[in-house]
């Protein structure tokens, strides 16, 4: 028992380490990748092909001047950038890494808290995150922090809706709220991305809209806000929340890889499983195996990471009715739409083939609403 | 009226459905970004790589000796008066018996000093100049410097070297346009 506490613990430590270096580091990448885009090369200075940045821009943050602005409401002004980040730290807890260690015949799943309301607990946490922003923007004592924290507020609230209901269509394909019976659903390439192409779109839309990510960063859109809810924070105040918006992509990516890209499964991974038990022992082989399932999780979390950023220095940012008129005519009820395919996918008994069906029968659907309710009929 | 074919008609009819919802779109402009993401890089890593910058850059200054190593300015203030920075001060001075291996004609510039705070680079020193003595570099920058006191040049940092004598690598535009194709493309 003592060992499979610490093992616990060990796990949790290692969630929390990793998922904070990844955000440091997600920082470095941002700027290589935008600068690969961009046909440069981004920071190469600080250590061999810069990796050293993290630090050198952590470090410069710690040194400045950490003040609180004289009309500012102190105590609610520490504690925006704190709340931030602590939601954006606490959805981690929720998410299955890896499948589960051996140890004295005891199984530990490679999971911070394995609860029966999984994604229940992510979308909880995620709608607190907003407070963070507000609390910040409300505090600074600024119109244009408070126009930053406002459309932050109005946006998380728009586009949680769709969100929500393109996750009801998962939670009935896999009748659970667990992400790990979730992630074990998904088992054998069953990913729920080939059942619910159009859920995996609005969420992707949304989890884009929920990190405040570009084309969504109108919380912090600075050639009209200043610096959006930001605008008086400095030194690692700052830092913090610059720093939580990169947690926030980082678990963004692992839930959309849990619940869309089967988690820590991948193809041929009980063959994998089998024969690293055969070679290695019981214990030995069922633990490597996990390994190898966390991290072709990771290279799905990387891969998402990836797409966020290369969207980032893609698209460029919404207008404000623009982003409201995607949130609520189009995304609602698309994902309405998502919905009831699924439910009469699962009531059908084939839910493969009925989902593309109904959303060929959308997209037809679609197409014949535009074909005669449009004047210009060559428009389509 | 035509000038280009590169002109794009623009199209006012309405969105299709596809394009309505973005999603091609997006596709495309996300191909065009990954497509840069793979390319070569523009970027010259500066103070290691340097790039060739012309047989005609307008660096540092230099006052030229002629083959026997005699200094050519006769200090007739020319590029003084054309120096448009009045960044050019000189001193004349009559050459002595036995100082004919030093300069070439009677006069000669005891003192030439080019206040580099002032200097334009603008080469109309170099294009007033009767006797070719005045050039402006194209290999050499003028060093950042740090305090005012090593801001005016005198002779001893202007007066060519005999060791490292300098030579342009083009005269005419002709050998300066067959320089730019000879060159290896920039690392770009």
């Amino acid at each position: 028992m003592e060992g499979a506490i610490i093992i616990k613990g060990l796990i949790i430590l290692g969630i929390f380490a990793i998922s904070l270096t990844i955000a440091a580091y997600e920082t470095y990448f941002e700027r290589v990748i935008a600068a690969y885009i961009q046909d440069r090369v981004g920071p190469d200075r600080a250590g061999p092909f810069g990796i050293l940045q993290p630090l050198a821009d952590a470090g410069k943050l710690f040194f400045k001047e950490d003040f609180v602005p004289t009309l500012a409401d102190k105590w609610l002004f520490i504690f925006g950038p704190s709340l931030a980040m602590l939601t954006a730290m606490m959805t981690s807890a929720v998410i299955p890494f890896g499948d589960s260690i051996l140890y004295e015949g005891k199984e530990i799943f490679v999971q911070a808290i394995e609860v029966n309301i999984g994604i229940l607990w992510v979308f909880g946490v995620v709608s607190l995150g907003v407070y963070g922003i507000l609390i910040g923007g409300w505090a600074s004592n600024n119109k244009y922090s408070l126009y930053g924290a406002i459309r932050a507020a109005s946006q998380n609230i728009s586009y949680e809706l769709a969100m929500g209901v393109s996750i009801i269509a998962i939670v009935m394909m896999s009748s659970s709220l667990s992400l790990r019976t979730i992630v074990e659903n998904q088992h054998g390439g069953n990913w729920n991305i080939f059942y619910q192409p159009l859920g995996f779109l609005i969420f992707l839309v949304c989890s884009f809209a929920e990190c405040n990510r570009t084309p969504f960063d109108l919380p912090e859109s600075e050639n009209e806000l200043v610096a959006g809810y930001h605008t008086e924070y400095g030194s690692m105040k700052l830092g913090l929340y610059l720093f939580s918006e990169y947690v926030n992509m980082f678990i963004s990516s692992a839930v959309i890889a849990t619940l869309f890209l089967g988690g820590f499964n991948y193809l041929g991974m009980d063959w994998v499983s089998s024969q690293l038990i055969g070679q290695f022992g019981e214990t030995t082989g069922h633990n490597l195996a996990t390994l190898l399932g966390t991290l072709v999780f990771f290279g799905k979390i990387f891969f998402f990471i990836f797409v966020f950023m290369w969207v980032r220095w893609t698209l460029p940012r919404f207008r404000y009715d623009q982003l409201m008129d995607l949130g609520w005519k189009a995304l609602i009820p698309l994902s309405i739409v998502n919905l009831v395919i699924t439910a009469a996918a699962e009531l059908s008994g084939q839910p493969l083939i009925v989902n593309w069906l109904g959303l060929a029968i959308f997209i037809g659907l679609a197409y014949a609403y535009t074909f005669l309710f449009t004047k210009n009929k060559a428009s389509i | 009226m035509q000038l280009t074919n590169r002109a794009k008609k623009t199209d006012k009819k309405p969105l299709t459905l596809a394009e309505r919802t973005y999603l091609p779109g997006i596709a495309k402009g996300m191909g065009i970004t990954l497509k840069h993401f793979f390319s070569k890089k523009a970027t010259i890593r500066y103070p290691e790589q340097k790039r060739y910058l012309g047989p005609i850059f307008r660096g540092h200054h230099i006052l030229k000796r002629d083959e026997e190593g005699r200094e050519r300015c006769t200090a007739c203030g020319l590029c003084a008066v054309a120096c448009p920075a009045e960044a050019i001060s000189m001193v004349a001075a009559e050459r002595e018996p036995g100082e004919e291996k030093l300069y070439r004609e009677e006069k000669y510039a005891a003192a030439y000093e080019v206040n580099m705070l002032r200097c334009i680079f603008c080469g109309l020193c170099e294009e007033a100049c009767p006797k070719e003595a005045v050039y402006l570099r194209h290999d050499k920058f003028v060093p950042v410097f740090t305090s005012r006191d090593q801001v005016i040049y005198g002779k001893d940092q202007l007066v060519e070297d005999m060791n490292e004598r300098y030579e342009r690598d083009a005269w005419t535009k002709e050998e300066m346009q067959k320089l730019w194709e000879q060159q290896k493309p920039v690392n770009y």
